[in-house]
C-alpha cells in the first residue's frame, strides 16, 4: 500500500487535488487581505461565500452560462459587502458584529432563495460544471504537469490574482493608499485620500473576490448547491490570512496547506485507511492558532484594524 | 451636501425598552418582502408563525424546550462580550459540554439520578469552562485576538467531536458517527405531562436570575464590567484583570457547554454530529440583541424561540421556507445595531 501512496498517479493526483482545493480560499483570502489591509475585518465572509455559491448556481441554471454564473456571484459579493460598509464603515459599527450579522443574513437569504426556487427535491438539481482546460506542452510535465496544469479556469484566475494583488498592495500607488488607510487613517486624511470611500472599495473588491470563490464550490468543484457547501471554508481563508501575516504569497502557502490536507484526506479515504480523520483537518486550525502566537509578537496586523473612522475623534 | 455621524444627546431611558420593541417590528415588516415574495399571505403567514409557537398548550412548550440552548450560549456570550471577552467560541464550548456529559452518561451508568443529574451538569459546565479558558490564557499571557481564537477552537472542537464519534464514543457496529444512548439517570425529568418541558428549561431561566445577580449584585460582576469598560483603568485601580478575565471565561463557556448538556441529556440522548444547528452563534446575536443584559438575553431568546418554532407550522400551512428565520435573524441584528447607534449618534446634514 505504501508502494500505492507513492505512486506517481497518486502524487498527481493529490497535485490536482490540492490545487482545486485551495482555489476557493485563495479567492476568499485575498478579498479578506485587501479588505483587512483597509482597516475592515470582514467576518461576513462565510455567508458571502454561500450567497455566492448560490447564486452562481442559480443563475447557471437559469441562463445555462457559467461565466454569468460566476459573474454574478460576484455582483452579489459586491452588494454584501457595500452593506457591510454601510454598517462597519459609514455608520461605524463594531466590525465582528456587523460581519457575523452579514454572514447570518446572508446564509439564511441564501437557504431561503434556494428552497423558493427548488423546494426540497430528493435528487438535488444540477448543473452542467465547468470542465478543466489543459494547458499545451506544461501539463505533459512528468508528475507535476498533470496536476498543475490540467485545471479549471477559475483556478488559473486565482493563480493570477495572487502576485497581481501582491503587486496592487506593495508596487502601486493605489496599494500605498490602501496601506496607509489600514495603518493610520488620520495621516492618510491629512493627504486628502478618502478614507472611507477606499475602505468601502475595498470591501467591495474584497466582496466580489469571496462571491466568485463561493462559486467555484457550485459550479466547478460540485456540480450542485448543498446547504454547507462553504463548510467553514470562510473561516478557514480568515485564518489563513493571520497565518500568512496579511501577505498574498504567505497566505497562498497556509491555503496549500489546507488543500493537501483536504485532498489527502479524500484520497486515503479511498484506500479505506483507518485514520481519524477528523484530526487530520483540525491540522490547519492549529497551525493558525500556533501563528497567532507569533503574530502578536510581531504585531503586523493593520494598525487600525476594527477601529471606524470618525473625523472628528481626533479632532479634525 | 454630505451626511455626517455627530454625537446626541442622551435619549430618556425609556428608549432601552422601545429599541427592541422597534427593532422587533421593524424586523417582522422587512421580512414581510421575502414572505410576499414566497407569495404566502402575509396576514395568514405571521398568523400561522405566532399560532405555530404560542397557538396552544403544546407550542407553548416547545417553543420553550427551543428558549433553553438559545438562553444558555446567549447568557454565555453576553457575560464574556461584557469583558470584552470576544467569545465567539460557544459553538465549541456546547460540544465540549455535551462531549464531556456523553462521556459520563455513557461510561457510568450504575448512579441513582440524584448523583448523575449534578455530575453531568458538572463534567459539561467544567469541559466548556476549560475550553473557553484555553483562547482566554492565549489572550491574557500571549496577546491572541480572541475572536479569532475562539473561532478557530470551534473546528478543532468539531474535529475532536468527529474522531470520538468515529472512535471510542462511536455506538458499537454503528457505521454512522453517532454515540451509545446515554443512561437513563442521566436523562433530564421531563416536567410536564404530554410535552418535552425538562428540567433544564427552569434551570436556564434560574440561570438568568443568577447571572442578572453575578453581574449586579457581585464583586466579580462589577470587576468584570470594569475590565470591559477600560481594562487599564482597571488594572490600576488595583483589579486582577487577568484572573478576573479567566473567571469570566471559565463561567461564560461553562454556561455553553451546560447548553450542550442540555442537547444531550434532554433532547436526543445520543451525541452525534448535527448535536447544534450553530447554537453557540445564534448565542452572539442574541447577547447583542439582548444588549448584553440577562433580561434582554432573556426576551432575545423568546423571540428566537418563536420565530424558530412558529417558522415550522409557517412552513407547512403557507409554503414559506423554513430558513427565513435565519433571514430573520440577521435582519434583526442588523436592525438593532442601527437603532442602538442611533441612540447615541444623529445623522446630520452639513451643507458645505
Amino acid at each position: 500500500m505504501i508502494g500505492e501512496i507513492l505512486s506517481a498517479t497518486f502524487i498527481t493526483g493529490l497535485i490536482g487535488a490540492t490545487m482545486r482545493m485551495a482555489t476557493p480560499i485563495i479567492f476568499a483570502m485575498l478579498g479578506e487581505i485587501i479588505t483587512e489591509r483597509s482597516g475592515v475585518l470582514n467576518l461576513g465572509i462565510e455567508g458571502t461565500m454561500l450567497f455566492g455559491a448560490m447564486t452562481g448556481f442559480l443563475v447557471t441554471m437559469n441562463t445555462g452560462s457559467l461565466w454569468a454564473g460566476v459573474l454574478m456571484a460576484a455582483v452579489t459579493g459586491i452588494v454584501l459587502s457595500l452593506l457591510m460598509a454601510f454598517l462597519a464603515v459609514f455608520l461605524g459599527l463594531s466590525q465582528h458584529v456587523s460581519g457575523l450579522g452579514i454572514t447570518l443574513f446572508a446564509t439564511g437569504l441564501s437557504m431561503f432563495i434556494y428552497r423558493l426556487q427548488f423546494g426540497s427535491p430528493v435528487v438535488p438539481p444540477t448543473v452542467q460544471p465547468f470542465t478543466r482546460v489543459k494547458i499545451p506542452l506544461l501539463s505533459e510535465i512528468p508528475v507535476i504537469g498533470p496536476g498543475l496544469f490540467d485545471q479549471y479556469v477559475l483556478t488559473y484566475i486565482a493563480w493570477i490574482l495572487i502576485p497581481l494583488v501582491a503587486i496592487l498592495l506593495y508596487r502601486t500607488k493605489v496599494g500605498l493608499i490602501i496601506r496607509t488607510v489600514g495603518e493610520n487613517p488620520f495621516a492618510a486624511d491629512t493627504v486628502g485620500v478618502n478614507v472611507n470611500l477606499t475602505r468601502t472599495l475595498c470591501l467591495a473588491v474584497g466582496g466580489a473576490f469571496m462571491g466568485v470563490g463561493g462559486a467555484f464550490l457550485t459550479l466547478a468543484h460540485q456540480n450542485m448547491f448543498l446547504m454547507d457547501v462553504i463548510g467553514g471554508r470562510g473561516w478557514v481563508a480568515i485564518a489563513m490570512v493571520i497565518f500568512g501575516n496579511w501577505d498574498p504569497v504567505k497566505g497562498t502557502i497556509g491555503a496549500l496547506i489546507f488543500g493537501v490536507l483536504d485532498g489527502l484526506q479524500l484520497r486515503l479515504q479511498g484506500f479505506g485507511l483507518q485514520i481519524p480523520f477528523d484530526l487530520f483537518l483540525m491540522i490547519p486550525y492549529l497551525i493558525t492558532i500556533i501563528a497567532l502566537i507569533g503574530v502578536s509578537r510581531k504585531a503586523s496586523v493593520p494598525a487600525a484594524l476594527l477601529q471606524p473612522y470618525r473625523r472628528e475623534d481626533k479632532g479634525g | 451636501m454630505k451626511i455626517q455621524i455627530v454625537k446626541r444627546k442622551p435619549l430618556p431611558g425609556w428608549t432601552k425598552i422601545a429599541i427592541p420593541v422597534a427593532s422587533v417590528l421593524a424586523t417582522l415588516i422587512i421580512s414581510a418582502i421575502p414572505i410576499s415574495l414566497a407569495g404566502a399571505n402575509l396576514w395568514s403567514a405571521y398568523r400561522a408563525l405566532f399560532y405555530g409557537a404560542l397557538g396552544t398548550r403544546f407550542n407553548i412548550l416547545e417553543t420553550l424546550v427551543k428558549t433553553s440552548p438559545y438562553l444558555l450560549t446567549g447568557l454565555a456570550v453576553a457575560f464574556a462580550f461584557r469583558a470584552k471577552f470576544w467569545n465567539i467560541g460557544a459553538e465549541g464550548q456546547l460540544l465540549a459540554g455535551g462531549i464531556a456529559a456523553t462521556w459520563l452518561a455513557v461510561n457510568v451508568s450504575t448512579l441513582p439520578a440524584v448523583i448523575m443529574l449534578p455530575m453531568v451538569l458538572l463534567a459539561g459546565f467544567i469541559a466548556g469552562g476549560m475550553w473557553a479558558i484555553i483562547p482566554a490564557l492565549l489572550k491574557t499571557r500571549l496577546k491572541v485576538d480572541d475572536v479569532v481564537s475562539t473561532l478557530l477552537l470551534n473546528f478543532v472542537m468539531i474535529h475532536i467531536m468527529g474522531a470520538l464519534l468515529f472512535g471510542p464514543l462511536q455506538k458499537p457496529n454503528a457505521s454512522w458517527p453517532i454515540s451509545d444512548e446515554i443512561a437513563a439517570a442521566a436523562k433530564y425529568p421531563l416536567l410536564l405531562a404530554r410535552s418535552r418541558f425538562h428540567l433544564g428549561i427552569p434551570l436556564a431561566f434560574v440561570l438568568v436570575f443568577v447571572v442578572w445577580f453575578i453581574n449586579s449584585k457581585t464583586v466579580l460582576g462589577y470587576r468584570s464590567l470594569a475590565v470591559g469598560t477600560n481594562i487599564r483603568a482597571a488594572r490600576f485601580g488595583g483589579i486582577r484583570t487577568t484572573s478576573v478575565l479567566l473567571v469570566t471565561a471559565l463561567i461564560s463557556g461553562g454556561l455553553a457547554g451546560l447548553a450542550g448538556v442540555g442537547e444531550v441529556c434532554a433532547i436526543q440522548y445520543h451525541l452525534m454530529t448535527d448535536i447544534s444547528p450553530g447554537y453557540g452563534y445564534t448565542g452572539i446575536v442574541i447577547a447583542m440583541l439582548g444588549n448584553l443584559h440577562p433580561i434582554g438575553v432573556m426576551l432575545a431568546s423568546l423571540f428566537f424561540s418563536i420565530i424558530n418554532v412558529g417558522a415550522q407550522t409557517m412552513s407547512r400551512m403557507t409554503g414559506v421556507p423554513s430558513y427565513i428565520t435565519g433571514v430573520m435573524e440577521g435582519t434583526a441584528l442588523i436592525v438593532m445595531l442601527i437603532f442602538l447607534l442611533m441612540n447615541e449618534y444623529k445623522l446630520r446634514v452639513v451643507k458645505s
